[in-house]
Order: structure tokens, then C-alpha cells, then sequence
């Protein structure tokens, strides 16, 4: 996934944590696995890894998306009207080859559901009665998450209170468990969070739910502000990365949160407008990826601040080539 | 013997945990958490320790503005029908016409307390709505309901009883356009407004604390209900029946009689039109979670579910709006484990035909939830021992156009003839 894994392995603690340093600052994406089938979506994954996507979100579908806005909530609804199941899901990452490594998005019931249904031994023989109950278990989805090459898992449901097994599963496979950072998250919830997480964070910009605004909301500057204390402002920082996300739709909202201060920017709803209603959409998200991303790099380089490029770490994919573009076709 | 007279400490400290057994929890998104917490500890004070006088003030309101206590009322023909002791817990006489202003109000007063500017609810049939919609009238405080469209379809009366009372009644148009749906949407809304907001819930369902919050909120129904047969009786009853579809009334009339290990408690679901699931359709024809689910993760809690092998959600199904739910509150599917509460189901031909028989024998026309209580009666009187109590969760007015339409569709012993309704 990287071009040198042995020093990746030394400097950071994951496939996801190096993917954001190396091609600091990143670009994350996310489309709904199956929308508007599986096979189309593993060739729009793979014109967003053309177009400079740095890590990839897939979801996969779960009926009742609390989370989610209008945009994503209608992808899930044709992904699920399509047929998309859990092991299907599976099929198409197992299937994918990307530079970006690959992150499931999912609500927590999915998790659970995954794997065999288990009959319960019952001590006094009596089994044969009993109807089989499935026992909730998050371990065989991440083994198997794991298995297909999967490199983190982001829950929007699963608050950092409730994420114990869940985190122990991700630990013994190598995992990332990635969480999410609100608005309304602060004080103690924020120190517990932060020390919790691995890969990175995921700085939700605003309240509500996902899709694509015109504007980059206060409330995300006021995000990064609070999150720089916890020190992930550089690549040699021993905190995480963080990204920001909830909103975000034109390389000039990529500028302004990279130059906020943040290590990545995270675009869903805008992708999914385009798998939509486009007439190409694996040329036309190729395109939206490279502007996204060119966003960023001038929100890096934009105010002079060189601390980000210090290490010179940046040999992933094409960045010095959007870098140059950048350069020349800024504005 | 008293049994209700619990340790008081113990007591509390079981009322902070989050779950029940396995059940419960906080599965909620991150955003939402800190009014979660914030909302456990008003509960904790308010609810629990009476601060403020919060809890004088909730009970002085229910019996001057909701009509508190509901009398318990010998049943004297189904009694003799069935030839055992029958009574009736008549929720139906709540002001509204359901036990749900019992939860409504609670929480409306407690956003009050908290200093919360605005209310939101999500509703089915559209009881919780219109209940939380004089709630909020009589407390002044603006208030948005969430709404299905196929369930505004259903249910235009409620919809103009809520917008009479002043709230404004918001259409969801995603999937099946039902409670389900209306809950995710009210969800998203919370997590955008959560900052002034507070969502009243309608059930037992949800992330820790609204289980405990609206179950304690209707636990007067079982107080009273406990203390009149008592006095009626000089006894407590062989059985306590009640319907469930979240399981409110259902908790609420069993609550003070679960440490009363002599008395039966029978939660009936609706077994719509079947208990069979089609998986590839994701329908389950009927909304028996407690009877025929397994254990996930939905709305905020772990609990028993209707999903499919993948855990997607089903769409569930009953005559009765408000029991149309693929979730149940985690409390009781934890007393259903634990075998203190004793799931049962009845289909939607058996409800119909106790609307009929209590509308008939009574005089009260019962609403369709409350009608599965009844038709379970019907089918299993014989194995409730000599004197039961069932709850009447609500009057059948609501139900009226639904029962014609589906009374017209069937051969029903109990209902009278259809032409009764052309003249």
C-alpha cells in the first residue's frame, strides 16, 4: 500500500495513520457500497484512488442510517434495494486494489449481526426446544474485515462508552477504530476520546447529519481549535491525525479546513451526488477527487506554514504532482 | 406481605446503571451523547430525588390536567363470560384517550426543568404525538412532531388534533413512511439541535436513560392499579395482562408488580397476519419482537429486534398502528430472558374481534393495541388463574376507520353486521 511498509511500520502505528502523514494533508472519501450495485462501485473506488483520494471509506448499507442526511440516506436506500449484503461487501474489498488503504463505515447492529447463528448449548440437554438464538458478536466481521483487507472501521453509532469489544476485536487484528469528534463533544469526553482513538480523528464539522453544505461552518473552526491541544499538528506528533468532515463539497472547503489546521479532509455527500446523477461518474469523481485534493494541498502551502511538509514524507502516489498543479492552476 | 417496599439505595444504584442484563445502553452518535448525559442526570435528580419538587409537581399535573388516578373497574360481563374476577385498568380515561400523556407530560416538564426552549417527538399513530402535542400546549413550549406519510395518511384526525394543539407536524418521507422511519428522522433532527432541544420519546425504547425515565413516568399505572385491586380484591391478581408493541403501558402496569413473584405478567404482541419473516422481503407480517426476535442494536439500545440474517431492519406489521414496531423496550426483553415476564402474541383477527367483544359487552370501545390484551384473554382465560387485571391502555375512537375497513374484510364472530354502518 505504501512504498516503503518497513519504515511505515516504525514511524506510525497504522496503514491508515501513515496514509494521512505520508500524503499529508489527505484526502478521504466515501462512497455507499452497492450504489448503484457493487460493480460500479469498485470501478468509481478506483477513479477516486486515480484521482487522488488518500484513504477510502466504503459503507456498507444498514436500513436505519441515523447519521446520515438525505444524500447518504438515499444511496443506503438503493444499495439495500439493490441487494447489497454484508458478504458482498466483503467480496468487493477482498476484490479491490488501491493505493489508498480502505475503511468500512457502518452502523453498530451490522457489526453485530455478522457470521454464523450460533445455538446455545444448553446445560440440561434441552436444546432441541429452544428456537436457535443468535448471539451478537462483533468478533467474526472484524475477523473477517480483516481478512479482506480492510484497514479501520468507523462506527457512527458507537459511542466511545459502549466501544470496549468492539475496540479489543480491532487490537487483536490490527485494526484501526476510528471515532468521531462533535461539535458538542468537550472536557472529559474529548480527553477520553483522544485517548481512545487510532487513525485518526474524525472532527465532525458541524451538528446534524452528513451532506453537502456551501459553506465551511464555524463550528469546525472551533473543532480544531479544541482538538489542537491534544498535539496532532505534524507528522512527528504522537497523537493522531485528524480529519474533518460533515459538509465538505468544493477544493475551496478543502483550503480553508486544511488551513484551519487540519491533517485531512473527508468528503462523502458530494461523491455520492455525482455516482447520482452524473453520465460519467467514475471520470467525473476522478475529477472532483484531484480538485478536492488540490484544495488541501494549497490549504497547506497556502500560508506559508512549512511545518507540514518538514519530513519530505510525501512519495505516496501522485502528491508532488497535484502539489505542482496546485502550484500552477491555483485560482 | 408488601413486596414493592425496596431498599431505597439498592434501588437508586440500579436506576443509574444503563442497561438491563445485556439490554440497554447508549448506542447513540457521538454528537448526541452529552445531552444523554445531561438528561441522566435530570433524571436522577428530578425523577429520582424529587429535586426542585419536580415529581410533586408532575403528579399534581396528571390529576389536574391528564385526569389521574384511572379507576380499576370490575368487568362485570367479561367476568362472568369467562367465570373468574376481570378488571379493567381504564387507561382510556387519561385526558387524550391513552395512557401516553402519563410519559408526555413527564417529559415535557422536564425539558421545562431543564431549561430546554423546544420539543420534538416522533409518532406512529399518531398517540404519542398528539399527547406530547397538549403537553406542550399546556406547558407553552414549542413543539414539533415528526411523522410518517403513510401514517399521516392513515391517521388524518390526530394530525389535526396536533396541529389544533399547536405543534407544527413534520411529514417523513423515507422508506416505509412509518414510526420507524419517524424515529430515525427525529434522531437526526435531535443531533442537530440538541443544544436547545429535547426529544420526548414515546417509549421505553431508546439509549439509557429513556427506558427508565418513561417507565417510571408510567408506573403509576401499576402503583394504582396494585394498591385498587388490593382494596377490591384483598389480594393481589393470579395475572396481570397488558399489550406491548414498545412495550410503555406494558412497563408501566408491570413495574411495581415485578418484585411480586406470585403474579403472572403476560406481555401480548401483535402476531399481525402471521409469525413467519420473509427474509428476501425484508417483512415480518406481524410485530412480535418479544415473542419471535433476536437480540441487536436499534434506536440507542440493545434489544430484541425483527431483522434479517444481515441485521437489516424489518418492516414490521400490525392492524394496530401503534404496536407497528420492530424494536421492544430492553427491559423487557431482559424480564423475557429472565422469565418474569411471559411473551405471548395474538393475530390481527383475534384483536379485531376483542375491539368487538369489550366495544359489545362493555360498553368501551378499546383501542386496537389494547384489544390484543383482550383477544389473548379470549384464547388463554383458563391458564390466568381466578382474578386478572388488564390494562386498557386506550380508547378505540382513533381506531374507528380502520376497524370498519378491516371488519368489512372478514368473517369476525364477535363484530356486528357491517350493514349496521351503511344506514
Amino acid at each position: 500500500m505504501t512504498d516503503d511498509p518497513e519504515s511505515t511500520a516504525d514511524e506510525y502505528d497504522s496503514d491508515v495513520e501513515a496514509a494521512i502523514r505520508e500524503n499529508h494533508p489527505a484526502l478521504i472519501t466515501y462512497l455507499t457500497a452497492g450504489d448503484p450495485s457493487l460493480e460500479e462501485t469498485k470501478a468509481y473506488v478506483e477513479a477516486l484512488d486515480r484521482g487522488g483520494a488518500d484513504l477510502i471509506e466504503l459503507g456498507l448499507p444498514f436500513s436505519e442510517p441515523i447519521a446520515e442526511g438525505p444524500t447518504i440516506q438515499a444511496a443506503i436506500n438503493r444499495a439495500l434495494e439493490a441487494g447489497t449484503t454484508s458478504e458482498g461487501f466483503f467480496e468487493l474489498v477482498a476484490d479491490l486494489e488501491t493505493e489508498a488503504p480502505l475503511l468500512v463505515m457502518t452502523y453498530y447492529n451490522m457489526i453485530l449481526q455478522y457470521g454464523e447463528r450460533e445455538t446455545p448449548r444448553a446445560s440440561d440437554g434441552d436444546a432441541d426446544s429452544e428456537p436457535p438464538r443468535k448471539r451478537p458478536d462483533v468478533r467474526p466481521f472484524v475477523e473477517r474485515a480483516a481478512e479482506a483487507g480492510l484497514s479501520g472501521i468507523i462506527v457512527p453509532d458507537l459511542p466511545a462508552e459502549e466501544a470496549d469489544p468492539l475496540r479489543e476485536a480491532c487490537n487483536d487484528h490490527g485494526l484501526d477504530l476510528i471515532f468521531i469528534v462533535a461539535p458538542t463533544t468537550e472536557g472529559e469526553r474529548l480527553d477520553t476520546i483522544m485517548s481512545q482513538l487510532s487513525g485518526f480523528a474524525y472532527v465532525q464539522a458541524r451538528l446534524g447529519t452528513t451532506g453537502a453544505r456551501g459553506d465551511v461552518s464555524n463550528a469546525t473552526h472551533d473543532s480544531l481549535a479544541r482538538l489542537s491541544e491534544y498535539d496532532v499538528s505534524g507528522p512527528n506528533s504522537d497523537g493522531v491525525p485528524k480529519a474533518v468532515g460533515f459538509g465538505v463539497s468544493e477544493g475551496d472547503h478543502a483550503a480553508e479546513i486544511v488551513e484551519a489546521g487540519a491533517d485531512g479532509v473527508i468528503v462523502g455527500s458530494a461523491l455520492i451526488d455525482i455516482v447520482a446523477s452524473s453520465d460519467e461518474p467514475a471520470a467525473d469523481l476522478e475529477a472532483k477527487a484531484d480538485e478536492l485534493k488540490r484544495g488541501a494541498v494549497r490549504g497547506a502551502t497556502g500560508d506559508g506554514d512549512g511545518d507540514d511538509d518538514a519530513e519530505g514524507d510525501r512519495e505516496g502516489k501522485n502528491d508532488d504532482e497535484s502539489d505542482d498543479e496546485a502550484t500552477a492552476r491555483t485560482r | 406481605m408488601s413486596t414493592s417496599d425496596h431498599d431505597d439505595d439498592s434501588q437508586r444504584e440500579r436506576d443509574s446503571e444503563s442497561t438491563f442484563g445485556d439490554y440497554g445502553g447508549q448506542y447513540v452518535p457521538e454528537a448526541l451523547m452529552p445531552a444523554v448525559q445531561e438528561l441522566e442526570d435530570a433524571y436522577e435528580r428530578y425523577v429520582l430525588e424529587n429535586e426542585d419538587g419536580f415529581m410533586d409537581e408532575f403528579r399534581e399535573r396528571m390529576r389536574d390536567f391528564g385526569g389521574r388516578p384511572t379507576p380499576l373497574q370490575r368487568a362485570d360481563r367479561l367476568s362472568e363470560r369467562y367465570d373468574r374476577e376481570i378488571y379493567l385498568k381504564r387507561e382510556d380515561l387519561v385526558h387524550g384517550g391513552a395512557h401516553k400523556l402519563n410519559n408526555a407530560l413527564g417529559q415535557v416538564l422536564l425539558a421545562k426543568y431543564m431549561g430546554k426552549e423546544r420539543i420534538i417527538a416522533e409518532t406512529g399513530a399518531g398517540q404519542h404525538g398528539t399527547a406530547t402535542a397538549m403537553a406542550a400546549a399546556h406547558l407553552d413550549m414549542p413543539c414539533e412532531i415528526y411523522m410518517g406519510r403513510t401514517d399521516i395518511n392513515r391517521q388524518r384526525p390526530n394530525v389535526y388534533r396536533m396541529r389544533m394543539n399547536g405543534a407544527e407536524v413534520n411529514p417523513v418521507t423515507a422508506g416505509s413512511g412509518t414510526l420507524k422511519e419517524a424515529i430515525n428522522e427525529t434522531m437526526r433532527d435531535w443531533a442537530t439541535t440538541v443544544e436547545t432541544t429535547h426529544y420526548v420519546i414515546g417509549s421505553v425504547v431508546g439509549p439509557h436513560p429513556f427506558p427508565k425515565l418513561v417507565r417510571d413516568f408510567q408506573a403509576v399505572i401499576g402503583r394504582e392499579a396494585r394498591e385498587q385491586i388490593r382494596e377490591r380484591a384483598g389480594r393481589l391478581p393470579d395475572s396481570v395482562v397488558a399489550c406491548a408493541g414498545g412495550g410503555s403501558n406494558t412497563m408501566g402496569t408491570f413495574h411495581e408488580f415485578v418484585p411480586d413473584d406470585d403474579v403472572d405478567l403476560l406481555a401480548v404482541e401483535a402476531g399481525g397476519s402471521s409469525l413467519e419473516i420473509d427474509e428476501s422481503a425484508g417483512l415480518a407480517p406481524n410485530s412480535a419482537t418479544l415473542s419471535t426476535g433476536t437480540d441487536g442494536v436499534l434506536h440507542g439500545a440493545m434489544t430484541k429486534l425483527l431483522q434479517s440474517e444481515d441485521g437489516q431492519i424489518m418492516e414490521s406489521h400490525s392492524v394496530s398502528a401503534g404496536l407497528d414496531y420492530a424494536g421492544v423496550g430492553p427491559e423487557l426483553s431482559y424480564l423475557v430472558d429472565t422469565g418474569r415476564v411471559t411473551p405471548a402474541s395474538v393475530d390481527d383477527d383475534a384483536a379485531l374481534n376483542g375491539f368487538h367483544r369489550l366495544s359489545r359487552l362493555e360498553g368501551i370501545i378499546p383501542a386496537l393495541e389494547s384489544s390484543h390484551a383482550l383477544g389473548y384473554l379470549e384464547e388463554h382465560y383458563e391458564e390466568l388463574g381466578d382474578l386478572i387485571v388488564l390494562n386498557v391502555s386506550g380508547r378505540g375512537d382513533k381506531d374507528l376507520e380502520t376497524v370498519l375497513e378491516e371488519t368489512e374484510k372478514r368473517d369476525l364472530e364477535a363484530a356486528p353486521e357491517v350493514e349496521v354502518f351503511d344506514g
